[in-house]
């Protein structure tokens, strides 16, 4: 689409074909947004402290004070600033988020890819494993397990949701690995007795990078969801400040009822616009990759 | 050859095979499907590991798994609750293969036990009440998602730049993006509470007799439907569009659409079985496993509607800790999402001969 994309290179140098890669996801306009739009979460995440000094579970006002000057979001059912809650819940949404989708796809390439070039008997036993966890796993083993954690906090998220979010990355991962397989560069390594994790690690992964980054990008985008929800029918724990326990004292505080609409729908939006850029991002890599479903 | 799409093939004259005639060479196809038997194993298989699972899950958690999963209870509870609970789960002195066997003995015959909130109703009896609401609801809602989603993505890549390609499209895909539940606050907020249109609770109004005959009792239930329908469908829509319309372009650019063209075929004819017909099929795969996030999806909007189905029922088992109850709907959960995968790849060979 716009000669960003160098085709010219050969196939086994793609470390170097990054800069270029980094420069046709910056001329994609959907993934700018993207970028965009988290970046700017990620700057309230980090200057928290500063964006808001007060602590965020302190009570201060009356409860259910309407947005003001004073309390730009109003106040929670506990007299809490629903602003500071924002900027300090965006740090505990992310980190949940980014650090799970890094496991989540470090699992998924050591059982995607080890199933895809291994073969055999270890790839018909991964499949099988990866095939379960993608039907039986999702959100109900997931609260079947949080539920029996008391209060699980922000780590233990990461640790279930981890457990169980790898399948469909590794599903992805071993299909386009069997792709490569057979290809001529990784028959050479083979054949001039590159050890295995050479191979995966230099010649196969590389070759997969936009994957590997979409797959990324899924896994980050699960995670965020699933942690909302389980926090918001109480599995978390909620005394910490994320964007779901705000959503899950809102509703517990019977927010809808009382119409306090600044308690739900500013850490919904957040969620729902961390989601749309991640979405975004992943629909630019997408055309990137596949320039015929760009603008023609 | 060229009767329109649309009509009913049934009634055209002869030449081509009748409707029906298809129809039973599908079936014949599912029975005789190598394919479709390796995939029912594999859903054994699943729904095995899935029970095993719901078996080893409690016992791999830190500590003493029986004074973790009852402390809370004692005292409680019932002694008596108590034991037939423990007993159930397989808590038994003994070794832990006998455990095991004792505990796949109660799945297989669907005793599930007491439940601990409603002591002594049994948990099947707490589950089959709610599983009747969240089956219509997500099998209405994954259709209708799937239909509508998958027909505007044909459209969307047949009229590539029109008005559903460049507008609805990026809507449908933005809505996407929002987690299923904040649609649904947002739904009982506005059209509920504000707008007051809408009811915001219940799956009936609670006045009215319970009698699935009586059009009055299906007018409420169609009535409480509308608006955790409507939040689902409108979040699930996108990705069915975008999926399709990829697939579509994809498919567009193959020889035989050139050919149909150039054959003079109409553009409903080439659209539909031509080019939709094909790009269907990795949809059609998709919506097995489509039908667990549905689900998900729907334990959260439930939970939202108090809609009286599993995810409401599995909020208040959270809630009351009640274990049992929460691993008999998990277990109900599963097993639908794997019927659903299997119903899927039985319309995927009627449709792709490749795969009989």
């Amino acid at each position: 689409m716009d000669g960003a994309m160098p085709h010219k290179t050969p196939m086994h140098r793609t470390w170097l074909r990054l800069p270029g890669w980094l420069r046709s996801i910056l001329n994609n306009r959907k993934a700018l947004a993207g970028i965009l739009i988290l970046t700017f979460f990620f700057i309230v995440a980090l200057l928290a402290p500063w964006l808001s000094p007060t602590a965020p579970q302190r009570m201060l006002g009356r409860p259910h004070d309407p947005p003001s000057e004073k309390y730009l979001l109003g106040t929670t059912r506990q007299g809490q600033d629903v602003s500071a809650q924002m900027v300090y819940g965006a740090g505990g949404s992310l980190r949940v988020g980014f650090l799970t989708g890094t496991i989540v796809i470090a699992i998924a390439i050591a059982i995607g890819v080890t199933a895809g070039y291994v073969g055999g008997v270890t790839d018909e036993v991964l499949s099988l494993i990866t095939n379960i966890f993608l039907t039986v796993g999702g959100l109900p083993l997931i609260i079947v397990v949080a539920a029996l954690i008391e209060k699980p906090g922000p780590d233990t998220i990461i640790l279930v949701l981890s457990i169980t979010g790898w399948a469909w990355g590794a599903r992805v991962l071993r299909s386009q690995t069997l792709a490569l397989r057979n290809s001529e560069f990784v028959e050479a390594a083979r054949v001039s007795g590159e050890p295995l994790w050479r191979i995966i690690a230099v010649e196969i992964l590389p070759n997969m990078t936009s994957l590997v980054v979409s797959a990324w990008i899924g896994a980050v985008l699960y995670a965020i969801l699933a942690q909302a929800a389980l926090e918001f029918i109480g599995l978390g724990d909620p005394n910490s400040v994320t964007w779901g326990t705000i959503l899950y004292w809102a509703q517990n505080n019977q927010a809808l009822l009382t119409g306090a609409w600044w308690t739900f729908i500013p850490p919904g939006l957040a969620i729902s616009a961390v989601g749309l850029a991640l979405i975004l991002i992943n629909y630019g890599i997408d055309e990137i990759t596949n320039p015929r479903l760009a603008k023609s | 050859m060229t009767t329109a799409v649309g009509k009913h093939p049934a009634t055209k004259p002869d030449g081509d095979p009748s409707l029906l005639t298809k129809l039973l060479d599908g079936i014949y196809a599912i029975f005789k499907s190598r394919f479709l038997r390796r995939r029912f194993v594999f859903y054994l298989v699943a729904a095995f590991a899935a029970i095993t699972l719901n078996f080893i899950i409690p016992r791999l958690m830190p500590g003493d798994p029986v004074q973790l999963l009852f402390a809370r209870f004692q005292g409680l509870l019932d002694p008596r609750a108590f034991e037939a609970i423990k007993e159930q789960f397989g808590f038994v002195q003994g070794p832990l293969f006998e455990q095991y066997l004792l505990y796949l003995r109660s799945i297989v015959t669907l005793d599930f036990g007491p439940s601990i909130m409603g002591f002594p109703i049994p948990v099947s009896q707490v589950i089959a009440s709610s599983l009747r609401w969240t089956l219509i609801l997500a099998g209405i809602a994954s259709v209708m998602s799937f239909l509508v989603g998958t027909f505007l993505g044909v459209l969307a890549a047949w009229r590539r730049g029109g008005r559903i390609d460049t507008i609805l499209l990026p809507i449908a895909s933005v809505v996407g993006a929002f987690p299923y539940f904040f649609v649904a606050l947002l739904a009982v907020y506005i059209l509920g509470f504000q707008l007051d249109i809408f009811p915001t609770s219940h799956a009936y109004d609670t006045a009215i007799r319970q009698d699935w005959s009586s059009p009055e009792f299906l007018w409420s239930v169609v009535y409480h439907m509308i608006l955790p329908l409507f939040t689902i469908v409108i979040t699930g829509t996108g990705g069915w569009m975008l999926g399709m319309r990829n697939n579509m372009i994809g498919v567009l650019s193959q020889d035989y659409i050139v050919m149909a063209e150039a054959k003079g075929l109409s553009d409903r004819r080439i659209m539909l079985l031509y080019a939709a017909r094909n790009a269907v099929l990795p949809s059609l795969t998709a919506f097995g496993m489509s039908f667990g996030f549905v689900i998900a999806g729907l334990l959260l909007t439930e939970i939202v509607f108090s809609y009286p189905g599993m995810g409401y029922t599995f909020l208040l088992a959270v809630n009351a800790r009640d274990y049992p109850v929460m691993q008999g709907i998990y277990l109900m959960i599963t097993v639908t999402v794997l019927l659903a995968n299997f119903i899927a790849d039985m319309s995927y060979v009627l449709l792709d001969p490749r795969a009989r």
